[in-house]
């Protein structure tokens, strides 16, 4: 059984995909207490890999399964080769709690060809879940690519008035810069082969090793930092976003703040920065300078809207520049603040995208000026949006807090000390957009007299929102819990990128690179 | 002259053309059959046609690994030539599936219609296997002249007459140039056998230099390249493709452009091996400018019979990118990309044939406005064949770019890879739209409704299938296309 949990877990959305597809279209109450089934077992068989310790000793890859899979002759071989370590484990876990939330977000919002959306919101976890888990390139490259075409169809047809330019856009933005890398996996694929040095298959911890020329590096980071740049998204290839945001149905936003954005933060964690650590030292200032751009950038324009949902997606750019500054630090208070802001901004950005579709359910609509004084009518939606507010800005008690904090530490020991001095003037702007928007909306008077009939949270809604509370403060207060079992795989990929950082100045020591490599 | 006839008896070896022999047997046959069956009534023909297509491919397969030489030397039934003509086999048996119901709605159920097709896959298969530049010009012959009246074949349709006559004048045309090609040649090297014609280079290289042989390989190479629609020889194939027969153009886009693939590697790779850095550079440039004319001109198309007719410009260029390439990868990535492609496209215009109804063919883009809610079945399969031809995984359309462009990579040619996959990204746009006006537009009010016959329906079924299997297990057949390699 722990053998094939990974496939398992990985898989499952796909067999219950398959079996709801034999569900008549009409019977809408099945289909969505079906998909939602299938969603909370995956999350249910997913438990065990969150208490599982050995996360908390070993920094390797656990949970390996090997299959051949592709093979063909001197050619290729691609292999069906998976496994997660203390960082993948957690955007694993994120993807399998905040799915049945997604799911139950949809109850009402969703009202026409509801089989069509199930099937695409189980094929899309399959689809997030094997990005995770591949630990080849190819296969990462398979479920990268089929992310795409369920959320291009969720946004397209359940999407808002702009929907199709949306859609297009987010697909094509996303696509383009996948296919560079494409090229660069191919390229990489035969540099290893042309070695002669071991490999298996597009296996990404043998290329970790491969100390490719560093003429080379620099193509190769371009081609895959430029890909994971655009679902980041970082400035200034941010602009499909915010449209792909406002347009996307609640479901779709939830998983695409929550889930999808983390692929490209991940990308970095996992792809771009151990396979090219030299390229790295050269682009860094450049990326540092993106990522600190894009937290003041995403906090000032998001000041600016007058839409709520508009707001919740530029603050979203804003949150992702403190997660990728915390990465570029390359240490360990920096690299875990990144990765814990990671899922704190699925946590609470997620939230908010639920919060603004309570909002437009009952209002359709969501500019913040047709709102006003709604703490009276609506007293626990009160209560749970401002908690949620606090966390996004980051008050300390929330999980906002320790990423943001454990970020920008890391960032000021490291030698972006300067850039995150300005970055820091983020989270004051942070501030400011988060706690206008909400004064403007729950407090004063009610003048719009449409207000005045609104209900308070259903018992549905408040079940969706509780288990996020419960992570926002869990976070907050005891973060341990997550830190403890992601520290020894980050101080392994540290490891990993310095020793090879190092190699290039004292070309003695090139021994650390495989007395760390733990197998 | 008793003498000189047994030796020509002894080199014949009947196996190696066998395949076509008995695909024209039957193509004959059906010819009496048709004149002997009650006007109107098709149907039997085409299911003798599917049985002869059965039939050779049965007797084709059984050569695998088995080469047979015949006819001194100017045929031979190898690999190569068993891989393609199974492509041909395939794309004969989609089209002639999706093409008796829609003859009939039509209002011309001839029995010629599936002789001529069968006629037009011997003719190919006899390209693929020619290894004489004579064998191979007749079996361009016997492919083209059945083609020029299926493209015309619809003859009270002006749209089908001009697709027809178009056809017949450019192709004519260009099969002059190759016969010119083949005649300087031949004055050259003293052979129009591909292999002496490559002896000859090898022992001489001096006569690389020699204008004629310049003239004549150029020559040579136009006529190949005008069948396979390569920029700038692609004039004619958006209004060929545009007015014939909608099955008759997915044949056509798939079975002829694979023949003159095949014809043109065979002839490349080996009779010009010798060259082969000037033969890199030039399917560099050609590669290159296939794939961005065919690419950007479909942007702009609204009709979807025309703007499949752009893209499978662009396909022929990817295509190219493998016989640049120029390595067993590249080689092998364009006899799977060819297969790939029959049945992503073929199924592609499957769907077309289903969209419309009679005497007007619902093929604009705002025709097909909501089509994914009024016929669900065939809005999910247009769906997966878009996705293919995107090159999406888990399609085969994936597998199919990552092999062509895995081999441009090992080759060295990063940079025409990089092109490659950028004009990738131009199709999604044309392709896509199509899925936006499916699911994304309302549904029309008046909306051409077509039963679904099973034929067609089997059709798009067997395209699917093809598509995912080599998507998602491309292995066993791109081992095959290796084994098929030179």
């Amino acid at each position: 059984m722990a053998d094939y949990l990974l496939s398992l877990i990985t898989f499952f959305p796909l067999m219950g995909m398959m079996i709801l597809l034999f569900i008549p279209r009409d019977n809408e109450g099945l289909l969505k207490s079906f998909a939602l089934g299938v969603t909370l077992v995956t999350f249910l068989i997913s438990l065990p890999l969150a208490f599982d310790d050995v996360f908390a000793v070993s920094g390797g890859m656990q949970y390996r399964e090997f299959h051949e899979w592709i093979s063909i002759g001197s050619f290729f071989k691609m292999n069906y080769n998976i496994g997660i370590d203390g960082i993948s484990l957690w955007l694993v876990m994120l993807t399998t709690f905040i799915m049945p939330i997604a799911t139950l977000s949809t109850w009402k919002a969703v009202d026409k060809n509801v089989k069509g959306f199930m099937a695409l919101l189980l094929l899309l976890e399959t689809a997030m879940l094997g990005a995770f888990v591949s630990l080849d390139l190819f296969l990462f490259y398979i479920f990268w690519e089929l992310m795409l075409i369920p959320m291009y169809f969720m946004i397209g047809i359940w999407g808002g008035k702009n929907r199709i330019y949306a859609a297009v856009k987010f697909f094509i933005f996303t696509a383009v810069g996948s296919l560079l890398m494409l090229v660069a996996i191919i390229y990489i694929y035969y540099y290893a082969a042309s070695t002669g040095a071991p490999m298996e298959g597009f296996g990404v911890q043998e290329f970790y090793r491969l100390g490719i020329p560093s003429a080379a590096q620099h193509w190769l980071f371009l081609a895959f930092a430029f890909s994971f740049a655009i679902k980041v998204p970082m400035f200034p290839l941010h602009t499909w976003l915010p449209d792909a945001h406002t347009e996307a149905p609640t479901a779709g936003s939830v998983i695409l703040a929550a889930i999808l954005l983390k692929m490209g933060t991940y990308g970095y964690v996992r792809f771009a920065i151990p396979l090219f650590p030299e390229a790295l030292q050269t682009y860094l200032p450049l990326l540092a300078f993106l990522s600190v751009f894009g937290i003041i950038y995403g906090s000032l324009v998001a000041m600016m809207q007058d839409d709520v949902k508009k707001l919740v997606a530029y603050s979203s750019v804003a949150h992702l520049g403190f997660v990728m500054l915390g990465i570029f630090a390359l240490n360990m208070q920096g690299m875990a603040g990144g990765i814990i802001q990671m899922i704190n901004h699925g946590v609470s950005t997620g939230a908010l995208f639920l919060i603004v579709g309570f909002i437009y359910e009952r209002r359709h609509t969501r500019q913040i000026s047709e709102f006003g004084g709604l703490a009276h009518k609506m007293p626990i939606f009160a209560t749970i949006f401002l908690i949620i507010t606090f966390s996004s800005i980051g008050l300390p008690g929330t999980n906002g807090f320790v990423g943001e904090f454990l970020a920008l530490v890391g960032a000021f020991e490291s030698e972006l000390r300067w850039y995150a001095v300005v970055a820091t003037t983020g989270v004051i702007f942070a501030a400011v957009y988060m706690l206008w928007m909400f004064q403007r909306v729950m407090f004063g008077k009610v003048t719009n007299p449409e207000n005045e009939k609104l209900k308070d949270l259903s018992v549905r809604e408040i079940v969706i929102m509780l288990p996020l509370l419960l992570f926002v403060f869990w976070i907050g207060i005891y973060p341990n819990t997550f830190l403890s079992k992601m520290n020894p795989a980050i101080e392994q990929l540290l490891n990993q990128v310095k020793s090879k950082q190092v190699a290039v100045v004292e070309p003695v020591q090139p021994v650390i690179a495989q007395t760390l490599e733990l197998k | 002259m008793e003498n000189l006839g047994q030796i020509a008896m002894q080199n014949i070896n009947m196996a190696a053309i066998m395949p076509s022999v008995v695909l024209s047997c039957f193509g004959m046959l059906l010819l009496l059959v048709s004149v002997f069956s009650k006007r109107g009534r098709t149907t039997h023909v085409a299911w003798m046609s599917i049985v002869a297509l059965v039939v050779t491919a049965a007797v084709t397969v059984s050569s695998w690994n088995n080469p047979q030489e015949g006819f001194a030397g100017s045929v031979v039934l190898d690999n190569f030539a068993i891989f393609f003509s199974m492509i041909f086999i395939i794309a004969a048996l989609l089209t002639i599936l999706i093409s008796d119901g829609y003859l009939r709605r039509e209002g011309y159920p001839v029995g010629e219609y599936y002789p001529l097709i069968l006629f037009c896959t011997a003719g190919a298969m006899w390209m693929a296997s020619g290894t004489d530049l004579m064998t191979i010009f007749l079996g361009l012959e016997v492919l083209s002249v059945s083609l020029y009246v299926l493209a015309g074949f619809f003859r009270g349709d002006v749209r089908s007459n001009e697709a027809g006559l178009k056809y017949f004048f450019l192709g004519a045309f260009s099969t002059g140039f190759l016969l010119y090609g083949v005649a300087l040649l031949y004055g050259v090297t003293g052979s129009t056998k591909i292999a002496a014609i490559a002896q000859h280079v090898s022992e001489m290289p001096a006569v690389i230099d020699n204008p004629m042989m310049i003239a004549g390989s150029v020559l040579l190479l136009i006529g190949f390249l005008f069948k396979v629609g390569a920029v700038p020889f692609h004039m004619w194939t958006p209004d060929v493709y545009q007015g014939a027969p909608t099955p008759v153009t997915a044949f056509m886009s798939a079975g002829p452009k694979a023949a003159a693939l095949a014809a043109l590697l065979r002839v490349a790779i080996i009779g010009l091996g010798s060259i082969q850095a000037d033969i890199s550079a030039l399917f560099w440039l050609l590669a290159v400018l296939t794939m961005i004319a065919g690419n950007f001109i479909a942007l702009s198309q609204t009709n979807i019979k025309r703007m499949l007719a752009y893209s499978s410009i662009a396909h022929a260029g990817y295509a190219l990118v493998g016989i640049v390439a120029w390595n067993q990868i590249g080689l092998s990535a364009i006899l799977f990309y060819m297969l790939v492609y029959t049945f992503m496209n073929i199924g592609a215009f499957a769907v077309l044939v289903l969209a419309g109804k009679k005497g007007e063919e619902n093929l604009t883009l705002e025709g097909f406005a909501g089509f994914g809610y009024k016929r669900p079945f065939l809005g999910v399969a247009m769906c997966i064949f878009l996705f293919a031809l995107m090159g999406l995984p888990p399609t085969a359309g994936f597998a199919g770019k990552f092999f062509v462009f895995a081999g441009a990579v090992k080759a060295g040619y990063i940079w025409l890879a990089v092109i490659g996959v950028l004009n990738s990204a131009v199709s999604l746009y044309y392709y896509l739209r199509v899925i936006v006006y499916m699911y994304f537009r309302d549904p029309k009010e008046d909306f051409a409704w077509v039963k679904l016959e099973i034929p067609a329906v089997v059709s798009i079924l067997l395209a699917i299938v093809g598509v995912l299997a080599l998507g998602i297990v491309p292995g066993p057949v791109m081992e095959l296309a290796k084994l098929a390699g030179f």
